[in-house]
């Protein structure tokens, strides 16, 4: 009914803004598809390159490959080891993810709703690590590593070259980052259902794991997607600590050594089709949760 | 209530505390006593040689090369990133239907814009090395040689080195940056938009009057992450450049000379000590940039 009021008005004043506005609007969308080329046209070249042969690759960038040739994505897979460093990839950081997730929220959980001797120092001890850059550790790190591969029993499971090592150096990184945006979190909840719970006869885990980490559902979410990606597009920390044995490579590992190493006698489709194998799944796994990657990460940024 | 309340807060807080004090408290409070010796990583005691590593440093040109490097990017990279970020967040908000809505289709540049940022920076770094090579077959230099020019070597050209990895950086930020800001700027409430462009403002004014000062906290965030990313550039140029750092040292950054010092050399109280300099860099850049972007907060 309003909208019947006051129709004039309002086409007035956009008709007044369009004025004002005009060639601005007009440029709006070239500037926006100039940035849009930017970004696409790489990836979709490193997909074109992967089916070309040889010889085109090395003739010119920008023409189509005659047939669609995908027997580089075979040898990339197979030969190159690029299957294998994938499956390591998942392997670590799912594990890793789940370790940062459990122990983040525990400490987390624990430091914003409990009041004890030593809350803060403990706080601030992990919210520090936000600041540290990683480079002035690894030297340190490194032999840390190799010495808790020395311990009885587990050691062979935690040192240098093992996924476990990885895993736990991952989890411990995570924390600054996981502790300090949970807490925040936890900090917000209401604390009247855990308290009925409680009057109930709930012990305090079990509070933990059945009323208050499913309340804090929406802050989990956006913290695992951080750690996921940041796990996942972590070089240097498996460069130092996973240097030794191939077969334990990681992805990032495996095509930068791909490519580094490769020379002048080197498998050039067999790189694009590594390359485009890094980029399918993120793509793929991207577009489907774009609005949660998306909210998870800038959550996190402005925290 | 308070039944086995100690016995909980210890049992939850052991694990994580435990696993950060080895992993991380550990290795930095060591780094800072290496940086005070001359530690190889063979010796059981590493001899205690004081300033030495430091008074060193000071002579040694490849290491201020770098934070040389390092510095033009921490001035470049967030002024380059935030401005583009800024540009594009504003024209997908504000650019539409009269400098109040969303352009059409905002929705699509976002998701596209968004996507370098997941793709892992080594794979990032591979991908460029393969756009920016020296000939033909270089998706960069295919059209400047059909157009009868020299190609040019993006990452074999001393001049041009820096420039290019400089290039991939802003690449890969941009859209997070756009998302960022996208969201800062939906919060801000549309009515101050309509009421200035009622009252005649344009789009350049509607960006610098209202926008920007809204928008300040988290333009200062954003420069701040982009800041510590700059000072903590790594696997670009690692993976992306000749020699790694090369060529002729004119890419090489603080974080590359800690690991090839270190990891190469094997001059781990050396590289430490660079360590401990980042440290300071890192620590002084994100106090300075808090310290000289604080304004009133305006509430609204």
């Amino acid at each position: 009914m309003a909208e019947a009021v006051i129709p004039r008005s309002r086409a007035q004043v956009r008709q007044e803004r369009r004025r004002a506005l005009g060639p601005f609007a007009a440029l709006t969308h070239l500037a926006l598809l100039a940035w849009t080329v930017l970004v696409v046209v790489p990836i979709v070249w490193t997909f074109l390159a992967s089916v070309k042969s040889e010889d085109e690759i090395f003739g010119d960038a920008w023409s189509l490959p005659a047939v669609l040739r995908f027997d580089s994505w075979g040898r990339a897979w197979e030969q190159a080891h690029i299957g294998q460093y994938m499956i390591n990839s998942v392997i670590v950081v799912a594990c890793g993810t789940f370790g940062t997730m459990l122990f983040g929220s525990m400490a987390a959980y624990v430091l914003a709703r409990y009041s004890f001797f030593g809350n803060r120092a403990v706080y601030l001890l992990f919210v520090s690590g936000l600041a540290f850059p990683v480079y002035l550790a690894l030297g340190p790190l490194f032999f840390v590593v190799q010495n808790m591969g020395t311990l009885p029993v587990v050691g062979p499971f935690i040192g240098l070259g093992t996924h476990g090592g990885l895993v736990l150096v991952y989890i411990a990184y995570s924390l600054p980052f996981t502790v300090f945006f949970l807490a925040a979190f936890f900090r917000t909840l209401p604390g009247a259902v855990a308290e009925a719970a409680f009057v109930d006869g709930a012990s305090h885990a079990r509070v933990f794991f059945q009323i208050m980490l499913p309340m804090a559902k929406p802050g989990i979410v956006s913290v695992t997607i951080f750690n996921v990606l940041g796990q996942w597009n972590q070089y240097q920390l498996p460069l130092v600590l996973l240097n030794s044995d191939r077969q334990k490579w990681v992805l990032t590992q495996g095509i930068a050594e791909i490519s580094t190493a490769a020379g002048y006698d080197a498998d050039w489709s067999a790189l694009f089709a590594a390359l485009s194998m890094a980029i399918l799944p993120m793509l793929v796994v991207y577009t489907i949760f774009q609005s949660q990657i998306q909210k998870g990460l800038t959550a996190g940024a402005l925290k | 209530m308070n039944h086995g309340r100690t016995r909980f807060v210890t049992g939850f807080l052991s694990i994580p505390v435990a696993l950060y004090l080895i992993y991380v408290i550990a290795p930095y409070a060591q780094a800072f006593y290496i940086a005070l010796t001359d530690w190889r990583g063979v010796t059981a005691t590493p001899r205690f040689v004081g300033l030495e590593n430091f008074r060193r440093l000071l002579d040694d040109d490849v290491f201020w090369r770098a934070v040389g490097h390092n510095l033009l990017l921490l001035v470049l990279m967030p002024l380059l990133t935030v401005t583009i970020a800024l540009f594009f967040a504003f024209l997908l908000n504000a650019g539409g239907r009269g400098g109040t809505g969303g352009v059409w289709g905002s929705k699509f540049y976002r998701v596209v814009f968004f996507f370098p940022q997941v793709l892992a920076v080594a794979v990032v770094a591979v991908l460029f090395q393969q756009v920016f090579r020296p000939d033909r077959s270089g998706m960069l230099n295919a059209p400047l040689m059909a157009l009868g020019f020299e190609p040019i070597g993006f990452l074999s050209d001393t001049g041009v080195a820096l420039w290019a990895i400089l290039g991939v950086l802003v690449w890969q930020a941009v859209g997070f940056y756009v998302v960022l800001f996208s969201a800062g700027i939906a919060s801000i409430p549309r009515d101050l938009f309509e009421a200035a462009a009622i009252d005649g403002a344009g789009g350049a004014q509607l960006f610098l009057r209202i926008t920007l000062p809204l928008l300040w906290d988290t333009i200062q965030v954003g420069w701040v992450y982009l800041g510590i990313a700059a000072m903590d550039v790594f696997a670009v140029v690692w993976v992306m450049t000749a020699e790694q750092g090369g060529p002729d040292h004119s890419t090489t950054v603080m974080a590359a000379e800690v690991y090839r010092t270190a990891f190469g050399y094997f001059k781990f109280g050396y590289a430490s000590a660079m360590g401990v300099v980042l440290f300071f860099f890192t620590i002084g850049f994100a106090a300075l940039a808090l310290r000289l972007s604080r304004r009133e907060r305006i509430e609204f």
